[in-house]
């Protein structure tokens, strides 16, 4: 016990006094809670729009009207030339290009149908079928109020459904990705800083010294593993406390749920990250690991994709992805507000990869060649 | 009493210890001599269970390093060739840290250190990173007897410390070896050779001698000449293509020159210069010094 007192003594000496790393762990929260959450949105605002109007009828300004009120779009020019509409799409000055045809409004009147055309850049293919699905919404009102207005449907016999968005009703995006930057966050601290630590004291060569005293091998990983233990729930506080100020983040659910699962996810990834820092000899490659499983790990975990879009390899994969626990968990808890019960799937696998990750690493750290 | 029996390791193709056996009775200060890369720090590992032998038995005071580590861990004082302190502590969280590591204190231990590290003791917030080479020595030096060892182990402590520093050092080595601690050390400097109780000669993996510094050099029986020469290229040459040139080497700033006839005197050496038209100063026979002794042993094996 003197021992691991002694080691832990040791590593929060040295934490304390690394003037890169500290000031790293506390201002790293802070930049990316308030860059990154509003860099990574979705919300599909400002869809910048171009219009070539070749019939300038009543319906096409109704239309246009309809585009400026609109919160989404961002009507751009008004062209009334398609050629030059079409050219501000291939210069990527336009999302969208809508070509109202001559004659819309006779055709309509005439035939009781007009044509129109929308074209989008579907390069980000979410950004074009979003805005297709906003316009084609718009035109079908526009439908219905062109016929209220000719009268000429007298029984609009139609289902008519309401949706209700739960647990975020304004739909504010900014509330799906709080908690997936904040799972990140925790999960760098975690996995870099106790590998890079441990293989520098290989690299630097205290290892060799640390290795001829009695020190036991479990005792060196856990002196390891608790102070970034320590540090990464910290970080969480110190994230959810920005998170909270900034942006209002509903924290739903019980902190005791969220701490608890955060504490064995943290020993989970501690516990990789230590077996990376084992098996590698220089904080390059440990550099190079780490950041392959952190890919890899945020990228399978659904913190911008949703994982029952992913293909079915990959969602057995999450099932060895203690992110992807952690994102369901953070995400369940803070704005759903979910308790033990409905989070014991995730505790239960994480639990289980916190053990065979720390077991692995105490196996496989080596004191004799 | 520690005793290797025919050790030997490999490192894949590189043969780094070869057939090693030899005794170290305890209280002794003895010494490994052999240049880079002659195997010194393998074999030192192996003593102290950091590195497994293929071959070959280690008594180390009666344990065995494989099989009962843990006790040898106690009992040995380790300083690693390598400066392997955390820079980032102080000279006291260093040993602080050692001491509770090894189940000790300072104070319990502190007269076993107290001449070294009083030398040190008025820096002792400074962090070990920014310590002097020689004080660098003395920290490890503490470090690795502040749990009182039987065996003090120092893989090359004096390499790239000056002169003076170097004399500080064996002094320090010959104090506790009054207080009854083994010390084995490895050097690849000669001059040190004859500060030891006894040392063994080593080089790629093998041991060429095992003895007394004095008596290793009374053993060397041939007649060893130096020459101080104009140009010791040329002459080198000159010399190494004479044939009875047993062995000539630069020695310094002169020349090392070993007959294969026994009754060789220096004026035959001189003539042999002369016709060559090489330009000398003096050639006279000297003692060998355990440089000598070091060359011979490895040039008949070579």
């Amino acid at each position: 016990m003197r021992i691991l007192l002694a080691l832990l003594q040791k590593e929060f000496l040295q934490i304390f006094r690394n003037r890169t790393m500290l000031p790293l762990i506390f201002v790293m929260p802070l930049v990316q809670l308030i860059i990154l959450v509003n860099a990574a949105t979705m919300d599909m605002k400002n869809i910048s729009i171009t219009v070539a109007d070749m019939d300038l009828s009543s319906t096409s300004r109704l239309l246009i009207n309809k585009l400026e009120a609109s919160p989404f779009f961002k009507l751009e020019e008004l062209s009334i030339n398609k050629e030059d509409a079409i050219d501000r799409l291939q210069d990527n000055k336009t999302d969208v290009v809508i070509f109202i045809p001559n004659k819309l409004e006779a055709d309509v009147n005439r035939e009781g149908i007009g044509k129109m055309q929308i074209i989008t850049d579907a390069i980000d293919a979410s950004k074009a079928q979003l805005s297709f699905g906003y316009l084609s919404n718009m035109i079908r009102e526009l439908n219905l109020s062109i016929a209220i207005n000719q009268q000429s449907l007298p029984n609009l016999n139609q289902i008519k459904s309401e949706a209700l968005y739960w647990f975020n009703p304004e739909l504010n995006y900014k509330y799906y990705m709080l908690p997936a930057i904040m799972a990140i966050l925790v999960t760098i601290i975690g996995m870099f800083l106790s590998a890079l630590n441990l293989v520098r004291e290989k690299e630097v060569g205290t290892a060799e010294q640390i290795n001829v005293t009695p020190i036991r091998k479990s005792h060196f990983i856990i002196g390891k593993l608790v102070p970034f233990l320590i540090i990464g729930l910290l970080e969480l506080t110190l994230a959810l406390l920005v998170a909270k100020i900034l942006y209002d983040l509903p924290v739903n659910g019980s902190l005791l749920v969220l701490y608890t699962f955060a504490f064995i996810y943290l020993v989970a990834v501690l516990g990789i990250g230590l077996l990376i820092s084992t098996k590698s000899q220089t904080q390059q490659q440990v550099m190079m690991l780490s950041f392959f499983f952190l890919l890899v790990f945020v990228l399978l975990s659904g913190a911008f994709t949703s994982v029952d879009n992913m293909p079915y390899i990959a969602q057995k994969l999450n099932r060895l992805n203690p992110l992807y626990y952690f994102m369901n968990v953070i995400r369940m808890v803070l704005i759903k507000g979910a308790g033990f019960s409905d989070v014991f799937l995730e505790i239960r696998s994480t639990l289980v990869i916190a053990i065979i990750s720390v077991s692995l690493a105490v196996f496989s750290y080596r004191k004799t060649t | 009493m520690i005793e290797f029996k025919n050790i030997h390791k490999s490192f894949e193709d590189v043969h780094a210890v070869d057939d090693v056996s030899l005794r170290i009775e305890e209280g002794e200060l003895f010494g490994f001599i052999g240049p880079d890369g002659a195997g010194k720090t393998t074999l030192f590992r192996m003593l102290n269970s950091l590195l497994i032998p293929d071959e070959g038995q280690i008594n180390l005071f009666g344990l065995d390093p494989v099989k009962e580590y843990k006790k040898v861990r106690q009992i040995i004082g380790y300083m690693p060739g390598k400066f392997s302190l955390y820079y980032d502590l102080s000279i006291e969280e260093n040993l602080q840290f050692f001491a509770t590591v090894f189940g000790t204190t300072i104070e319990e231990n502190y007269h076993l250190i107290e001449d070294i590290y009083k030398q040190i003791e008025p820096f002792k917030k400074r962090p070990a990173g920014k310590l002097s080479g020689g004080m660098k020595q003395k920290l490890a030096l503490s470090c690795a007897l502040i749990h009182k060892p039987r065996l003090l182990l120092l893989d090359e402590p004096t390499t790239g410390v000056d002169a003076v520093s170097r004399r500080e050092f064996w002094e320090m080595l010959q104090k506790l070896k009054e207080k009854g601690i083994t010390i084995v050390v490895s050097t690849p400097y000669m001059d040190e050779a004859g500060l030891c109780d006894r040392v063994a000669l080593m080089q790629n993996g093998k041991i060429h001698a095992v003895a007394p510094p004095s008596e290793i050099v009374s053993q060397f029986s041939d007649p060893l000449y130096t020459i101080k020469v104009k140009n010791n290229y040329k002459s080198l040459q000159a010399l190494r293509q004479w044939e009875f040139c047993e062995n000539v080497y630069p020695f310094g700033e002169t020349l090392h020159y070993l007959d294969k006839r026994n009754n060789v005197s220096a004026d035959v050496i001189e003539a042999y210069l002369s016709s060559q038209q090489l330009t000398f100063d003096k050639v006279e026979m000297i003692q060998p010094d355990i440089e000598d002794c070091f060359i011979a042993l490895t040039h008949n094996v070579g």
